[in-house]
């Protein structure tokens, strides 16, 4: 083996920890999140045959014998088996009320021998003689499904195939994925407005003075997420500090204290105080590397300070801008704690939607969804990044 | 020489930390569990009048977790294959609902021991106190709340005060989930008692409960713990709220604070005990569940916080607090001065309707 290939092979051993670690703990849940997403086998691998007599059926009317003799058969056995449980809630999240359907019938169908079983399951409960149950269950046995996706865009397949809008009262995740687009922005903008002078002032300033002002921008940004996160319940809330202080110069009377908290107001003033160091750090860095002569050079031509700023300066802190946003708006869509904590039920993002379909309604496919379409997001934003200003002119710091 | 040395220091050294690791782990097994409840108030009562007498009567450690709720947590753990809940306080639904999925253990009742009177334990629960996977522990009730001292003149009396803004006004507290919610307003709205239900089963009955909310809902602080009502009636955060009704109890006797419970229209649940699927502790798991359910730990439980027992001859076992020595009764949420306008929580209707009703809600919540 030439040397080359064998420090090719050296430094790859070297790497090889690394790139494991990230395959394992990374790459492979992500991709089984994102498989959730559109695989949902549940019903599939419970009532096979039922979903096989159903792709006989044209949709019309009620499916043929077979399925309800499948069905009664099927639903028996992942009773035993323990399944019937995903099945009954794969099915009911198309159609509400087909829990209990399939826990009943599953149950009352123990103490029948024979059919014939369309009448056997009619009598259990009327919902089998409805085509919407059919339909419902037809459309869960597909193993790979666009259901979440349409589910996440606020939108519903319909018995005939075709896709609508959901109604009207339950369209929630298109305007909660719209305002976290917004909020993030809104964060972004307001990051590099404080973010940037205070950058300029720690790059420019003299080595004693710089190191203390980072020291200020760094020991918030090494404190606990939630330490920092309670602080601001403390300060914002309605008998919180700032209030008492408003009150007592008597800017407020005591009946019209502001609520600063538990709404979007609060999410984005405690939001951008947490992400503030991801912008100041790269500017930072990307602002002591300008020399400073290049300014007093702008002026020594006579350029105006806002000539020299706008011209000589602005442009060479892009890279910086750039990263920085970049880093401030990526963080801030999927941002999940702050919001949870500070935001009561208006100031809830897209995030903490999915915490909910994670932890409480158990309802993964659509919190994979969700989590595809916020990746897509983001993968699209740093595409046009790289299109607008160039990937490589990224500079973290 | 010295490799051989070397090696023969370096392979104890490494198999140590493997086998005091086996040893321990096999310790832990024989001798802990873990029991699952909801913190708080409820959560010492538990721990006083359950967890250390079992301790005291095995040799059997018991470590508390807190939850909320729901079965997020016990799936995550059952699908890993690393069960470390053995036994966990739920509502029924989800103990209905996590036995269907396969993540409780059936639980035959005929193994736990007879009533406190000697009545077979298959008669001495209530009967919506038991299903396939879940014993009945005790019973609870959401009820509303009020600080007397932060409303002057007249004092609420009934569900329909809750939604009066004009003769009560001020702040509400609300748990930021559908249920209950909409059952107290249809009630606040003159819908009677034994129809709530079926009138939430139609479009128009939701949508009429969706428009009683709205009337409040700007004055509405949404709590999610139950340690919260408590805590915002007495700092005046919101002048009424809904709550648990022993959240309320022990807020009025260990901290005296001037909270008054409106029973009218309180809604009346069971927690049950389940034994999470799979678990490695599971004789101690059943140990720890038959002993929890006696009459007597129940009535341990209901001298604490006003809870009542769900064994039918635990209710008498019940006399007096055992901090204060005040009567419980008149505390219980089944006192029959309580009861007289009581619904029982539906928790089947939910477990069909709570997917498509939690997503309008948050919808509803968010515009």
């Amino acid at each position: 083996m030439s040397t080359a290939g064998r420090g090719r092979l050296r430094a790859l051993g070297l790497v090889l920890p690394l790139l494991l670690f990230i395959l394992v703990t990374f790459v492979a849940p992500l991709a089984t999140m994102l498989l959730r997403s559109i695989h949902e086998p549940a019903v599939a691998d419970a009532l096979p045959e039922t979903v096989a007599a159903l792709g006989e059926w044209d949709g019309e009317g009620l499916p043929p014998e077979a399925a309800y003799e499948a069905l009664a058969r099927e639903l028996v056995r992942a009773r035993g088996e323990r399944t019937l449980g995903k099945v009954a809630g794969a099915v009911n999240r198309v159609r509400s009320g087909l829990r209990s359907v399939f826990t009943r019938t599953a149950r009352d169908l123990r103490d029948v021998g024979a059919g014939p079983w369309r009448d056997v399951l009619e009598g259990i409960d009327p919902a089998w003689a409805e085509p919407a149950t059919w339909h419902a269950v037809r459309q869960t046995g597909q193993r790979f499904t666009s259901r979440h996706y349409l589910n996440a865009l606020d939108l519903q397949r319909m018995p005939d195939g075709s896709v609508a809008r959901q109604p009207e009262e339950r369209r929630i995740y298109v305007s909660l994925l719209w305002r976290t687009l917004l909020v993030s922005a809104v964060i972004t903008v307001l990051c590099l407005l404080l973010g940037y002078p205070v950058a300029h002032l720690i790059a420019h300033a003299p080595e004693r003075r710089a190191n203390v002002l980072l020291a200020l921008v760094l020991i918030p940004f090494w404190t606990s997420l939630l330490v920092r996160t309670t602080a601001w319940i403390v300060l914002l809330q309605t008998q919180g500090v700032i209030n008492d202080l408003l009150v007592a110069v008597g800017l407020v009377g005591d009946d019209g204290r502001l609520a600063m908290i538990y709404n979007m107001t609060g999410t984005i003033i405690a939001m951008t105080h947490v992400l503030l160091p991801f912008m100041v750090l790269p500017l930072y860095s990307v602002m002591r590397a300008i020399p400073g002569q290049y300014m007093s050079a702008a002026s020594s031509l006579g350029a105006t300070p806002a000539q020299a700023f706008f011209r000589v300066y602005w442009p060479q802190t892009l890279p910086g801008v750039g990263a920085g946003s970049l880093l401030v708006f990526i963080l801030a869509i999927g941002y999940y704690i702050t919001p949870a904590l500070v935001g009561g039920s208006k100031g809830q993002l897209i995030s903490n939607m999915v915490a909910y379909h994670m932890q409480t309604s158990l309802n993964w496919g659509l919190a994979a969804a969700l989590g595809g379409i916020l990746l897509a997001g983001v993968l699209a934003l740093y595409m046009l990044y790289d299109r607008l200003v160039g990937v490589e002119r990224l500079s973290l710091g | 020489m010295t490799t051989a040395t070397h090696r023969s220091i370096l392979l104890p050294v490494l198999a140590l930390p493997v086998i005091a690791a086996a040893a321990l782990s096999d310790v832990a097994a024989a001798q802990s569990l873990t029991a699952v409840g909801w913190g708080g108030a409820y959560g010492r009562a538990v721990h006083m009048g359950v967890n250390l007498p079992f301790m005291d009567s095995t040799d059997i450690r018991v470590t508390v977790e807190d939850y909320n709720g729901g079965l997020a947590q016990i799936r995550a753990q059952v699908e890993a294959g690393n069960v470390h809940w053995d036994v966990v306080d739920l509502e029924m639904a989800d103990a209905v609902r996590g036995c269907d999925d396969g993540l409780l253990e059936p639980i035959d009742i005929t193994t736990l021991p007879p009533g406190a009177d000697g009545t077979p334990a298959e008669d001495d629960f209530v009967a919506e106190g038991l299903s396939e996977c879940g014993v009945g522990l005790i019973y609870w009730s959401t009820v509303y709340a009020y600080n007397a001292d932060n409303i002057e003149g007249a004092k609420p009396t009934t569900i329909a005060d809750f939604f009066d803004l004009e003769t009560f006004p001020g702040r509400r507290g609300m748990r930021r989930i559908p249920q209950a919610n909409l059952e107290f307003a249809l009630m606040g709205d003159g819908v009677p008692l034994d129809s709530i239900y079926a009138a939430l089963d139609t479009p128009e009955g939701l949508d009429r409960a969706f428009r009683k909310l709205e009337t409040i809902k700007d004055h509405v602080v949404w709590w999610e713990a139950g340690a919260q009502p408590p805590q915002m009636l007495a700092d005046g955060e919101v002048v009424m709220s809904t709550a648990y009704n022993g959240r309320i109890f022990n807020a009025q006797m260990l901290e005296a604070q001037p909270l008054v419970i409106v029973w009218d229209g309180q809604l009346l649940d069971v927690n049950v005990l389940g034994i999470v699927a799979g678990t490695p502790r599971m004789k101690e798991a059943k140990q720890y569940l038959t002993f929890a359910t006696t009459a007597e730990s129940q009535a341990r439980i209901g001298s604490r916080i006003s809870y009542s027992p769900a064994r039918k001859s635990g209710a008498p076992l019940v006399t007096t607090h055992v901090v204060t020595g005040l009567e419980m009764a008149s505390h219980m949420p089944g006192n029959p001065d309580n009861a007289a306008r009581s619904l029982r929580y539906d928790w089947r209707w939910w477990a069909d309707n709570q997917d498509e009703l939690i997503e309008r809600f948050s919808a509803w919540l968010a515009r």
